[in-house]
């Protein structure tokens, strides 16, 4: 029997990047393939091309052993190719019955919708895949985990049979991850096929029948999660031995940086959603502050980078009141931010490389004299820092929304890292970057510190809090529950701890962290 | 987290369109052009009498009658807008001063129908830019000129090295106020600019309307009208009478290039522009987005205020009802023409000055109703809003720049 799906000799050029080079591809009936590769390396790019979104400059695509020419998601769709992506392609205010018909409506004589009808579907499907999806619910009561369900029922409602997902799991805490491997692996074993994407590569090793590897826009190698190790992984995708584990030698701390005194701050509807925060932050130390999505740390951060007001309580950095202050301010006390929402919050997709490397320091020398811009110095700059951070671009003035996910991460890290700063707020750093990029950024990270930075590191991702951070703080519903020394708590007892179980952990040990971290 | 997505998801279908228009490439702008200059040309055809008659006679006259129906149009368009080329060649052989003013005329007359559009041009462009939908340029212009009006015959005994640059800015004040006020609510209560200066455009309408007929009103005159502006208020006119042409032509050009170069080679116009692409972005970078967006809708009032002053001292001296001009409508259009770029507004207004002129002068030779350029450039705009019809009908390879951004959103997950 042919494959379900086969690429053959796909190659794909934008102006200056060849972005697929003959990539040749199979995809076997009821497997998982995951695709891996570098930030860059022309993942998201094929995966496009797949679905109809990009046309390929060669190549040929084979479905079922018959070629087919795909030019639209309509045609990806007719030929049952359903894709995930990363942002959902949902309605909010519509119910998941009506966002899952949209586009593909049942109706009763006279034209009418039948939603009943597509509901009972949607309630089968769910039922088959144990998907527990509610066609009545509005969507954007849903968590996350379950928006992307809502957009794999999408796909299996216009009867889909092969699956791309480019990086689902980014978004996902820990808990869902598995949930939707539970789900891919029932999908499977209906004889859907489903191709793959991340980044994380114990994830890769957890799910995935095959694996292929793709590095600057070519099939680097195949194999699979038996024969594999993270480490071989790892070096196939970036064609060197990669440290998975950063080293980092005790910091020695110096005077606060950071003051967060009885923070509380309220959301639109007055919700308290950071309740009574306090903690202090010295130069040269990593906090890490751990925590489920949605627990507060999203708001934390605003508040901290001068975006939201807090509604009590006090942010002193430098010894500067900063609780009221703008984030012009904020910013030029010598803090630097890394936004979790890079494309809504860190970037200007629009604008070139260039200008988003000045972004917050446009208005100092030598990028403008206050008034006028010094392009020259600009650019200067520009090419440096892309020399520096390695950002995969074919120049300066390339927009930035033609760069991959990872460079586009690289950018805001080179902004905020190449001026001189005292304190680093970095959330979700390394969301979406490949384990190069993450194995730098860490360095940088704790080279920051070392040089006497203090750092906030928010991340959802426990590995990352690990390796990083001197101390942990963990946030649940808005307070900060614990702070312990990274070296005290094991993950597992973090975990816990994150899923607002009562610490395990005996009590006296954090007693005795906390204790020793007044001394100190 | 759910409620931040309603107050941040604000993408409508404006900024969708707008998104489209600004994205679209050079060849499929020049491509719409003749493809609305074509779809004139068929409509002039089908709304002929004289074509139905000839067809009636035979099929080769009816083509024949259509041909020459539209180069006729098309001619006296030409001849309206540029004037004629044998008579502009023969007057400056002849050497005689007078024949060559005279044999220029239709083009000078073309730019001071210009210069209003290169003023509201830049004006909405520079809107745009900051991420502002400005349709109140036609009000803009109106409060410019009645304000510019006023201090044109109000000032007494000033020399016109005061008076005009006076009258000037007490145009663009009142330009601006216009244009302040929607920046502040939309800053202030959220009013989207759209809704606000649709009604200031009705405000001014009404306001001009009142002023005209009681308190500005000349006692001598049957019909409502303001007093003639002073002689030290008019802008210089380069030739003599009945050649209109005025300075204010190149202030409009000047307007042009300072704005391209706040827009390009300042700081103010790096915020304005990182504002107009990603509020969020710009807010997160330290950007006062409040003072940005007021500021830059008060400039573009302004900017908008001067051409209704430029009209006034340059060109009417003083203002009756009449005014209102469909100016401040054609220039979203010529904007977006330009794709908001300052310099790109100066030939897209000399294009719609160009139209706008020489229309008249087909509508006298040929016949024409002057309504056909009016379609004929919702023509053009359609065409480059719906570049899709373009590249079907003209079979270029897609490259669309919309599809490449929804994919390469790969990872922004929305909560
Ligand atoms: N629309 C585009 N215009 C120009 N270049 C592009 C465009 N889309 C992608 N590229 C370039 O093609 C290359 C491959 O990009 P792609 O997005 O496929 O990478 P990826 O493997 O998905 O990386 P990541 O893991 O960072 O998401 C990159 O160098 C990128 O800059
Ligand atoms: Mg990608």
């Amino acid at each position: 029997m042919p494959p379900i799906l086969e690429l053959k000799g796909i190659t794909k050029r934008f102006p200056g990047v060849l972005a697929n080079d003959h990539i040749d591809i199979k995809l076997e009936k009821g497997e998982i393939l995951a695709l891996l590769g570098e930030n860059g390396a022309g993942k998201t790019t094929l995966m496009n091309i797949l679905y109809g979104l990009y046309k390929p400059d060669e190549g040929e695509i084979f479905i079922n052993g018959a070629k087919v020419e795909i030019s639209s998601p309509i045609d990806a769709i007719r030929s049952g190719i359903g894709m995930v992506h990363q942002h959902f392609m949902l309605i909010p205010v519509f119910t998941v019955t009506e966002n899952v018909m949209l586009g593909e409506e049942y109706t009763r004589p006279g034209g009418f919708l039948d939603r009943n009808k597509a509901a009972d579907r949607i309630r089968e499907l769910s039922e088959t895949y144990k998907l527990n999806v509610n066609p009545d619910d509005l969507v954007e009561n849903l968590p996350v985990g379950l928006q992307q369900r809502v957009e794999i029922i999408k796909l299996l409602f216009r009867n889909a049979d092969i699956l791309i997902m480019d990086e689902p799991t980014a978004v996902l805490t820990p808990q869902e991850v598995d949930e939707l491997f539970n789900i891919l692996k029932k999908l499977v074993e209906k004889g859907k096929s489903i191709i793959f994407i991340t980044h994380k590569l114990r994830e890769v090793m957890e799910c995935a029948d095959r694996i292929e590897v793709i590095r600057s826009g070519k099939v680097v190698g195949a194999t699979t999660p038996a024969e594999a190790s993270p480490e071989k992984l790892a070096t196939m995708m970036v064609g060197r031995e990669v440290d998975l584990i950063t080293d980092k030698k005790p910091g020695d701390l110096r005077e606060t940086v950071l003051t967060v005194d009885k923070l509380c701050v309220r959301d639109f509807h007055s919700h308290v959603v950071v309740d009574d925060v306090t903690f202090e932050l010295h130069g040269g130390e990593i906090l890490g502050i751990a925590g489920v999505q949605g627990n507060g740390q999203t708001e934390l951060v605003r508040a901290l980078t001068g975006l939201k007001t807090p509604f009590s309580g006090k942010i002193i950095i430098s010894e500067k009141d900063v609780s009221r202050s703008s984030p012009r301010r904020i910013t030029e006390l010598g803090s630097a931010h890394i936004p979790e929402d890079r494309q809504k919050d860190g970037l200007i997709l629009a604008s070139s490389i260039a200008e988003n490397l000045v972004l917050n320091t446009y208005f100092h020398r030598p990028f403008s004299n206050g008034i006028i811009l010094e392009r020259l110095a600009i650019d200067e700059n520009a090419n440096e820092l892309v020399r520096k951070f390695d950002i995969r671009t074919p120049g300066i003035k390339t927009l930035v929304h033609s760069l991959s996910g990872g460079n586009q991460q690289k950018v805001i890290i080179a902004r905020e890292f190449s001026r001189p700063i005292k304190l680093l707020i970095a959330s979700q750093p390394t969301r979406g970057l490949d384990v190069g990029s993450i194995e730098y950024i860490h360095s940088r990270i704790i080279e920051k510190r070392d040089e006497g930075c203090a750092v906030l590191l928010v991340s959802t991702e426990l590995d990352e809090i690990m390796q990083l951070s001197d101390r942990i703080a963990v946030m649940f519903r808005g307070k900060i529950i614990t702070i312990v020394k990274a070296n005290a708590v094991t993950k597992e007892e973090l975990g816990l701890i994150m899923a607002g179980v009562t610490p395990t952990i005996n009590k006296k040990k954090i007693e005795n962290t906390q204790a020793r971290e007044i001394i100190t | 987290m759910k409620n931040k997505k309603n107050s941040d998801d604000k993408r409508n279908f404006i900024s969708i369109f707008y998104e489209e228009l600004s994205n679209s490439s050079l060849t499929i702008i020049i491509l719409s052009i003749i493809s609305g200059f074509i779809m004139g040309g068929i409509l002039v055809i089908l709304t002929s009498p004289e074509v139905y008659k000839a067809f009636g006679t035979s099929f080769l006259s009816g083509i024949s009658t259509s041909w020459k129906i539209v180069a006729n149009t098309y001619s006296s368009l030409f001849l309206g807008a540029l004037g004629d080329p044998a008579k502009i060649g023969a007057a400056i052989q002849s050497g005689d001063s007078a024949l060559i003013q005279k044999a220029f005329t239709p083009f000078l007359e073309s730019l001071v129908v210009t210069t209003p559009y290169l003023f509201t041009g830049v004006a909405v462009a520079l809107g745009f830019r900051a991420g502002l939908f400005n349709i109140g340029a036609e009000g803009q212009v109106l409060v410019g000129a009645i304000a510019a009006g006023w201090a044109g015959w109000t000032f007494t005994g000033l020399s016109p090295w005061i008076h005009v640059p006076l009258a000037m800015l007490v145009g663009a004040l009142a330009g601006g106020l216009w244009g302040f006020v929607p920046g502040f609510l939309k800053v202030r209560t959220g009013a989207h600019e759209v809704i606000t200066t649709i009604m200031m455009n009705y405000v001014a309408y009404y306001l001009i309307y009142y002023l005209i007929s009681s308190p500005l009103r000349d006692p001598n005159e049957v019909t409502p009208k303001t007093p003639w502006i002073l002689d030290s208020a008019h802008l210089y006119r380069f030739f003599p009478e009945p050649i209109r042409f005025h300075l204010g032509f190149f202030i409009a050009i000047a307007v042009a290039i300072l704005v391209w170069f706040i827009l390009f080679k300042t700081t103010w116009g790096f915020e304005i522009r990182s504002v107009g692409l990603n509020p969020n972005a710009s807010k997160y970078a330290g950007m006062n987005i409040t003072l940005v967006t007021v500021a830059a809708m008060a400039l573009s009032g302004a900017i908008a205020g001067m051409a209704g002053a430029s009209e006034i001292l340059g060109v009417t001296w003083r203002q009756s009802q009449a005014l209102a001009s469909g100016y401040g409508f054609d220039s979203i259009a010529l904007a977006l023409l330009a794709q908001n770029h300052p310099l790109g507004v100066i030939l897209t207004a000399l294009l719609f000055g160009l139209l706008r002129s020489g229309s008249r002068v087909m509508q006298l030779r040929a016949g024409t109703p002057i309504y056909i350029i009016n379609i004929l450039q919702s023509f053009i705009i359609l065409f480059i809003a719906a570049p899709a019809i373009i590249r079907t009908i003209y079979r270029l390879k897609k490259q669309s720049v919309k599809e490449v951004s929804t994919s390469t959103i790969s990872f922004s997950a929305k909560k």
